[in-house]
């Protein structure tokens, strides 16, 4: 069994009353990684984030992080926070931007605890979060069956037939999660698997997983809990009924934006648009991560993003 | 073999340097222990080794049963963190991966008598008028749950009339049935009120003086 313990404090006050030289928001991956570039180029930086780790937080093995060839999500975010507070970086932590605006020579953030924050540059690394499936009762059933992190609710379906749905990896790596407790688990997939042969095949040498390709979800059933889903074949119209516990939605993510949206350009995928240098079209804003238009939503991507943003914004403060 | 990592022991050693008061671990096992009670009774064993300021007390739920009533512990694994007085933090099951910061943190409340609540929400804690009972719902595994449990246990620091559990959803799987837990951390207070995640301050405040009016 771990013993998770958060990294000591070293507390850098966090001041409104200050100009700071750039505001970081968010501390996934890309935003604790820009933290530290920052504060080696003696940024005036301070970072707000509801929590630190973010998405990775999540991932219960991650072998693709170069340096590790093994270690759990919530472990590897440990150690970067380790790194990130060798630095002076005032950390804002369990608070939440909700209105990012700009202003003469700069950028005012406000957040949900009232607090208002200015900048004269940011970068924003606000990730991504779960989407909804959008099927009848699947918002009314969260919480009693339908789950959004395998991570956190596997242990609570000891012994119980449940269902994923999505073909990517996160959907996959839930699967494999799921096999410890679940009896059965139906992945439920529109066209095809798409995830990396190594967690398909773990799933597959369970014996505990039936793949059901070609079919979407047309309806979670139940009252208090879920106690069934209805799901049809996507070119057909066989209609299946399957009697599950659980329905763990992995369909890809929605990026964190809606703070921002007034500011900054985004693509029809909500997407924060960069250049190979991480600016947006603002000057003095910048973002990183599974936040923008970059392909690739993996960790070791954000990282290296969040990192050619800070150094892009150093850049960009030393000219201006 | 110690449960502890020599990294962890080292950590947790100095974070109780950080400790005021003396406090105690009042753990509550059986003659038989179930697994899971023996890993916890370890645990508090190494904890309690650490700082002299760390009292352990073990009791059996069975033949320490007047104990087990005085403390209101009705399933094992039980620890309770308290100092000269009871303040109503419990933990039921082991408080391992995430929720090992949730124990070193209600260790440091007691000890400092001290929540960081705003002081809005201790004004209307003390306007309470019935007792308060929250249980949180966690996995090891949830990185969102110790934020709550953390927020109970602080609400407990400072109302007399609450009392808050952590319960590690997977070692009490008929608890897990009644409440219909299917989503960590979850939340019940006083049987009647029941809400998922980790709410802000204000929310879960809410949900409390609800519950306590
Ligand atoms: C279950 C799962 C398993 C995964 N496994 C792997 C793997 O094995 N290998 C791999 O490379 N990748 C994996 N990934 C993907 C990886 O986690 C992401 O690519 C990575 O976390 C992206 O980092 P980020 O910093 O851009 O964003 P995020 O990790 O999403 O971090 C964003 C941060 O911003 C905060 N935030 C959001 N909105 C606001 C706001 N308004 N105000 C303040 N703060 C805010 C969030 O709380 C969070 O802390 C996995 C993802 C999931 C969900």
């Amino acid at each position: 069994m771990e013993f998770i313990l958060p990294a000591e404090m070293k507390e850098v006050p966090v001041e409104e009353a200050k100009r700071y030289d750039l505001i970081i928001i968010g501390a996934g991956p890309a935003g604790m990684t820009a933290a530290v570039y920052a504060a080696r180029k003696k940024l005036d930086t301070l970072v707000i984030s509801k929590n630190v780790g973010g998405q990775t937080l999540l991932a219960p093995a991650v072998e693709t992080y170069m340096g590790y060839h093994y270690i759990t999500g919530a472990e590897l975010m440990r150690k970067f926070e380790e790194q990130v507070r060798q630095f002076p970086i005032a950390l804002s932590i369990g608070d939440e931007v909700t209105t990012l605006s700009r202003e003469d020579n700069g950028f005012s953030v406000l957040t949900s605890q009232g607090k208002n924050f200015t900048g004269k540059a940011v970068i924003i690394a606000s990730g991504r979060r779960a989407r909804f499936l959008n099927v009848p009762r699947e918002k009314e059933l969260i919480g009693r069956g339908v789950s959004y992190c395998a991570t956190c609710d596997a242990p609570l379906f000891g012994g119980m037939e449940v269902a994923v749905i999505g073909s990517g990896n996160p959907a996959l790596t839930a699967v494999n999660e799921l096999i410890t407790y679940a009896r059965k688990i139906y992945n439920i997939v529109q066209v095809s698997v798409k995830a990396d042969p190594v967690l398909i095949e773990k799933a597959k040498k369970s014996g505990k997983v039936e793949f059901m390709s070609g079919y979407a979800v047309k309806e979670i059933q139940g009252e208090d809990k879920v106690e069934r889903i209805v799901i049809t074949q996507t070119k057909g119209d066989k209609e299946v009924i399957l009697d599950v516990g659980g329905v763990f939605i992995e369909i890809g993510a929605t990026p964190n934006v809606e703070f921002a949206q007034d500011v900054v350009p985004l693509n029809e995928l909500n997407e924060i648009v960069v250049d190979c240098d991480c600016k947006t079209e603002v000057a003095g804003l910048f973002a990183a991560g599974d936040v923008t238009n970059v392909p690739e939503k993996q960790i070791i991507v954000a990282a290296g993003e969040g990192a050619k943003a800070a150094l892009s914004a150093y850049h960009y403060l030393i000219e201006s | 073999m110690a449960l502890l990592s020599e990294k962890v022991r080292q950590e947790v050693e100095n974070l109780l340097k950080g400790l005021k008061d003396g406090l105690k671990l009042v753990i509550f096992t059986q003659e038989f222990e179930c697994p899971t009670c023996e890993d916890n009774r370890m645990l508090m064993e190494e904890l309690s080794a650490i700082s002299d300021k760390v009292r352990l007390e073990v009791f059996d739920f069975v033949s320490d049963k007047e104990k087990a009533e005085y403390y209101k512990v009705d399933k094992i694994p039980a620890t309770v963190v308290g100092g000269k007085e009871d303040y109503g933090i419990r933990f039921y099951g082991i408080p391992g991966g995430y929720e090992f910061a949730s124990l070193i943190h209600a260790m440091m409340i007691v000890s400092s008598k001290n929540s960081t609540l705003s002081t809005e929400t201790k004004e209307h804690l003390k306007r309470l008028t019935k007792p308060v009972h929250i249980q949180v719902f966690v996995t090891p595994t949830c990185p969102y749950c110790p934020t709550a449990v953390q927020m109970a246990h602080e609400m407990a620091l400072e109302s007399p009339l609450i009392t808050s559990d952590m319960v590690e959803a997977t070692e009490f799987p008929h608890l897990n049935l009644k409440y219909k837990v299917f989503v960590v951390p979850k939340v019940i207070i006083n049987e009647t009120i029941e809400f998922a995640g980790a709410v802000p301050e204000a929310e879960f405040l809410k949900h409390v003086t609800n519950a306590g009016r």
